[in-house]
C-alpha cells in the first residue's frame, strides 16, 4: 500500500496545485451561483407593475379588468391609431387592444415598449379570458354556476398499488431530481476518465514510466492514478457544493432578503388566514421553492438514500470507465490516436445519458430496468429510478442489489482488462496499435 | 568470486518472435559487465525480465542466489533507454518521488538528493521545472535518480545516448566509483565501443540467443589474430625481405615520415621473433598488439555461426 499511497499522493497534489484546477474550481461555483442568482433576479423584477393602457372595441365590457399588484389597467377612451401616437409619450408599459370580434377571435394585441415577461403576459391573458367567458356566457344564456359544472378537467391519477396494498401516487416528479444526480455522474465519468487518460499518456509520450514500472508494478501505477483522479473529482465536487451554496445563500440573503427567506414566509403563513392566502398566492408565483411545503419537490426526495447511491454508483463508474480510459492511454502513443477507442467505450455512456431522458417518463418500463442493471450504463440510469424511492413503492430491492452487485462485477472485470492491457501496452512505442494487437495482449501470460 | 545475478535458461516468447532464447549468464559482483549485441537482438527484453517488469516465460534469474522477487526491487537501479522525467514536475519534488517509490524515506532520499546535487554542482535546479532543463541536465538528474539509493546492481541501457563528451565522463567517473563502493554495473548497449574499455565482462546477443560470454581479456586473448603494427624507417623492400615464411604482411602504408605495416604471424611465434627478424633491416620505432575490438570480434562470431548453419 506505501508505494500505491506515494503514487496517489502524487497524483492528486500534481493535479490540484495546478493553476487551471484552482481557477475552474473557484469559478465553476461563482458561475452557478451567478447564473442562479440572475435567474432569481430576473424572477424579482417581474414584481414591477405593467401600466397597460386598455382600448377596448367592446367599450365598455373590459372596464372591469381588474388591476393587481403586478398589472395596472387604465381603460382608455380612445382608438388604436391615437393610442399608439400618443404611446411613447405616455407613462404606459403596454397597449391592449380589444377587437370587436374578439369572442370569435379569441384574440387580443398587447402592444409593448420592453417585452413583458412571459408570467406577465399570462397574467393578462388570464384576466382578459375571463371576461370573454363572461360575456360568451350571457351571449348564450348559460348560467355561470352550471357553465362551470359542466365544465370538465379530466385526469387519469396513477396510483402505484403493492402486494403489501400499499398505494401510492406516481411521481415522476422526482425522476428529474434522479436524472441531475445521473447528469453529474456522466459529466464526471467523462472529465476524470479523460484526466486519467491524458496522465497515461503523458507517461508514456515523456518515457518516465519504464522508469516508474521498475519500481512498482504496473496495475500499482495504473489504480494509483486512478484513485488518485478520483480523489481530485471528490475534491473539487465538495468545493464547488460548499462554494455554491455558500455564495446562493450570501447573494440571497444580501440583495433579496426576506423576500426568498422561507421562515420568513411560513412565519407570516402563521399570522391570519387572509395573510396566508395572500401570500402563497404570491409565493406560488415568486418562488416555487418554498421550503416550508411539504409538498414541494426537495421534500419529496429522499436525500441519505440519494446522496448514498450517488457515491457508489459514481465509485462504481467511475472505476469501471477510468480504468478503460486508462487501458486506451497505454496503447497509444497520442491524443489523436485515440479517436479509433474512445467511440466504442463511450457509446455505453452517451446512449445511457440520452436513454435516461426517456426514463425520466417511465422509470419502470422495461428499457429501464435493462440499463439499470447493466454495469456500463447503470451509474447513470439507476439513479433516475432510484429517485422514486426503492423497495415497497419504488424500485425493488432486489432490481438495486443486482444493479450494484454487477456494477462490483463490472468494475473489478474492467480494471483486471484494462491491467492487462495496460502493462504492455505502455511498453509499446512508436506502433500503431490495433483491436487484434490489443486481443494479443490480452492472452499473454504477464 | 561470487556472483551477483544470473540467468539461467531464460526463454522470452511474443507472438510473433522469440526475444529471447535460452539465454545463461553469469554476472560476478562488483564488476562492470557488457550486455552487447545489435538493435533487436533480445538486450532490453533480457532487462526487463531483471527489472521483473515483465516475467521470462521459460528459465528463472538469481540474485545473490535467490529466485528474483518484489524485494530485489530496492536492490536494482534502473535508466531505461526509453527514458524521460515528468516535464511539468519540479526537479527536487520529482527526484524525491522516484526514490521514494524505490523504498527511501523521505527524509532519506532528501539528504541523499542534496548531497548528489551538490556535488555535481546543481543545486540551485531544484526548484526549476524539468522542462526548463536541457536534455544534458535531464540525463544527469536522470542519472542522480538511478544511482541514489544504492542499489547492489545497476542496470544503464544505452547510458550515452544524448550526453555529451563532458558529462559522459563525468558519468563514467561516477560508474567507476560505484564500482569501488561495491555495486555491480551492467551496461547495455549496441554501441560496443563506447564501453569495452569500461567493462571486465560481456556478453554478446544476437537474435535472441547469447553467441559469447566472458572476462573481456579472455575474449580478446581468444579473438586475437596474433597481429602486429610495425612503424618504421627504411625501405619496404627491405622490411618485407626481413619476414620469414611464417609471417604474412597484410597491409603497408606511409606515415609522415615513416612506414607503418600490418603484419600476422604464425601461432607458434611472437613479438620477439619478429623484432629480431626485423631489427637487423629496418629502424623501428613502434610495434604494438593488434587486439581486435568488440565490433570485430561481434562480426567474426556471428560470420562463424552462419557458416556452421550454413
Amino acid at each position: 500500500m506505501g508505494k500505491i499511497g506515494l503514487i496517489i499522493e502524487r497524483e492528486y497534489l500534481s493535479r490540484v496545485k495546478k493553476k487551471s484546477f484552482v481557477i475552474l474550481t473557484l469559478l465553476g461555483p461563482l458561475l452557478i451561483a451567478g447564473i442562479i442568482s440572475l435567474v432569481l433576479w430576473l424572477g424579482l423584477e417581474d414584481n414591477q407593475i405593467q401600466n397597460i393602457l386598455v382600448v377596448d372595441q367592446k367599450k365598455p365590457v373590459f372596464a372591469n379588468l381588474e388591476s393587481d399588484t403586478r398589472v395596472q389597467f387604465t381603460y382608455g377612451d380612445m382608438n388604436l391609431e391615437d393610442a399608439k401616437k400618443s404611446f411613447f409619450e405616455s407613462g404606459f408599459d403596454g397597449i391592449l387592444f380589444i377587437p370587436s370580434n374578439i369572442e370569435r377571435s379569441n384574440l387580443a394585441q398587447l402592444y409593448f415598449k420592453k417585452q413583458p415577461s412571459v408570467v406577465a403576459q399570462r397574467n393578462i391573458e388570464n384576466k382578459v379570458e375571463s371576461i370573454v367567458e363572461e360575456l360568451k356566457l350571457r351571449q348564450y344564456k348559460i348560467d355561470r354556476k352550471e357553465f362551470y359544472d359542466v365544465k370538465t378537467n379530466f385526469f387519469v391519477q396513477p396510483i402505484k398499488f403493492s402486494e403489501t396494498g400499499k398505494e401510492e401516487k406516481v411521481d415522476n416528479e422526482r425522476t428529474f431530481v434522479g436524472f441531475a444526480f445521473g447528469l453529474m455522474i456522466y459529466l464526471f465519468i467523462f472529465l476524470y476518465g479523460v484526466q486519467v487518460m491524458r496522465g497515461v499518456i503523458e507517461e508514456k509520450t515523456s518515457r518516465i514510466v519504464e522508469v516508474i514500472i521498475s519500481s512498482v508494478k504496473p496495475f500499482q501505477l495504473m489504480m494509483g492514478k486512478i484513485l488518485g483522479v478520483a480523489l481530485v473529482g471528490l475534491t473539487q465536487f465538495l468545493v464547488w457544493i460548499v462554494l455554491t451554496f455558500t455564495i446562493v445563500t450570501a447573494v440571497t440573503a444580501i440583495f433579496f432578503g426576506d423576500q426568498l427567506n422561507p421562515e420568513f414566509i411560513s412565519n407570516q403563513t402563521q399570522m391570519t388566514p387572509e395573510v396566508m392566502q395572500q401570500v402563497q398566492g404570491e409565493n406560488q408565483m415568486n418562488n416555487q421553492f418554498n421550503l416550508a411545503d411539504p409538498e414541494n419537490i426537495i421534500n419529496r426526495i429522499n436525500f441519505p438514500l440519494m446522496i448514498g447511491l450517488f457515491l457508489f454508483y459514481f465509485l462504481g463508474g467511475y472505476l469501471l470507465y477510468a480504468a478503460l480510459f486508462a487501458a486506451v492511454g497505454s496503447a497509444v502513443d497520442n491524443e489523436t490516436d485515440t479517436q479509433q477507442f474512445m467511440f466504442p467505450m463511450t457509446a455505453p455512456l452517451i446512449l445511457a445519458y440520452v436513454m435516461s431522458t426517456f426514463i425520466v417518463q417511465n422509470p419502470e418500463g422495461p428499457l429501464a430496468f435493462w440499463f439499470s442493471i447493466i454495469p456500463l450504463t447503470s451509474p447513470i440510469v439507476m439513479l433516475v429510478r432510484v429517485a422514486i424511492g426503492v423497495g415497497e413503492g419504488g424500485i425493488p430491492l432486489w432490481e438495486v442489489g443486482l444493479s450494484m452487485g454487477l456494477l462490483i462485477l463490472g468494475f473489478i472485470g474492467a480494471v483486471w482488462l484494462a491491467g492487462k492491457i495496460y502493462r504492455t501496452g505502455i511498453l509499446m512505442y512508436g506502433k500503431k496499435v490495433s483491436y487484434k494487437e490489443i486481443w494479443k495482449w490480452l492472452r499473454y501470460s504477464s | 568470486m561470487s556472483v551477483q545475478l544470473e540467468a539461467r535458461n531464460v526463454s522470452k516468447f511474443y507472438s510473433n518472435h522469440r526475444a529471447l532464447t535460452d539465454v545463461s549468464i553469469s554476472i560476478p559482483k562488483q564488476s562492470i559487465f557488457g550486455l552487447l549485441g545489435p538493435n533487436g537482438a533480445g538486450k532490453t527484453s533480457l532487462i526487463r525480465i531483471i527489472n521483473q517488469i515483465t516475467a521470462p516465460d521459460e528459465g528463472e534469474i538469481l540474485m545473490d542466489g535467490k529466485v528474483l522477487d518484489a524485494q530485489h526491487i530496492s536492490k536494482i537501479g534502473y535508466l531505461p533507454e526509453e527514458r524521460g522525467l515528468y516535464k511539468k514536475m519540479k526537479v527536487g519534488e520529482q527526484a524525491m518521488y522516484l526514490c521514494r517509490l524505490k523504498g527511501l524515506s523521505a527524509k532519506e532520499a532528501k539528504t541523499q538528493l542534496k548531497d548528489w546535487f551538490e556535488r555535481f554542482d546543481i543545486i540551485d535546479w531544484w526548484d526549476k521545472k524539468i522542462e526548463e532543463l536541457s536534455k544534458g541536465m535531464q540525463q544527469k538528474i536522470q542519472f542522480i535518480v538511478t544511482v541514489l539509493h544504492k542499489p547492489d546492481l545497476i542496470i544503464l541501457d544505452e547510458p550515452f545516448s544524448g550526453f555529451d563528451p563532458i558529462n559522459t565522463n563525468l558519468i563514467k567517473d561516477e560508474i567507476l566509483a560505484l564500482k569501488d563502493q561495491g555495486s555491480t554495473i551492467i551496461f547495455s548497449t549496441h554501441n560496443m565501443s563506447s564501453v569495452e574499455e569500461m567493462c571486465d565482462h560481456i556478453a554478446l546477443i544476437n537474435k535472441s540467443k547469447k553467441i559469447l560470454e566472458g572476462s573481456v581479456d579472455e575474449i580478446k586473448d581468444t579473438y586475437k589474430n596474433n597481429e602486429y603494427e610495425v612503424l618504421f624507417k627504411g625501405n619496404k623492400m627491405a622490411f618485407t625481405n626481413a619476414l620469414w615464411t611464417g609471417a604474412e604482411l597484410k597491409d603497408i602504408s606511409e606515415e609522415k615520415s615513416m612506414l607503418k605495416a600490418h603484419v600476422k604471424i604464425a601461432e607458434s611465434a611472437n613479438s620477439n621473433d619478429l623484432l629480431s627478424n626485423l631489427l637487423p633491416h629496418v629502424e623501428i620505432h613502434g610495434l604494438k598488439e593488434v587486439i581486435p575490438s568488440m565490433n570485430d570480434i561481434f562480426i567474426q562470431k556471428v560470420t562463424e555461426i552462419n557458416q556452421t548453419n550454413g
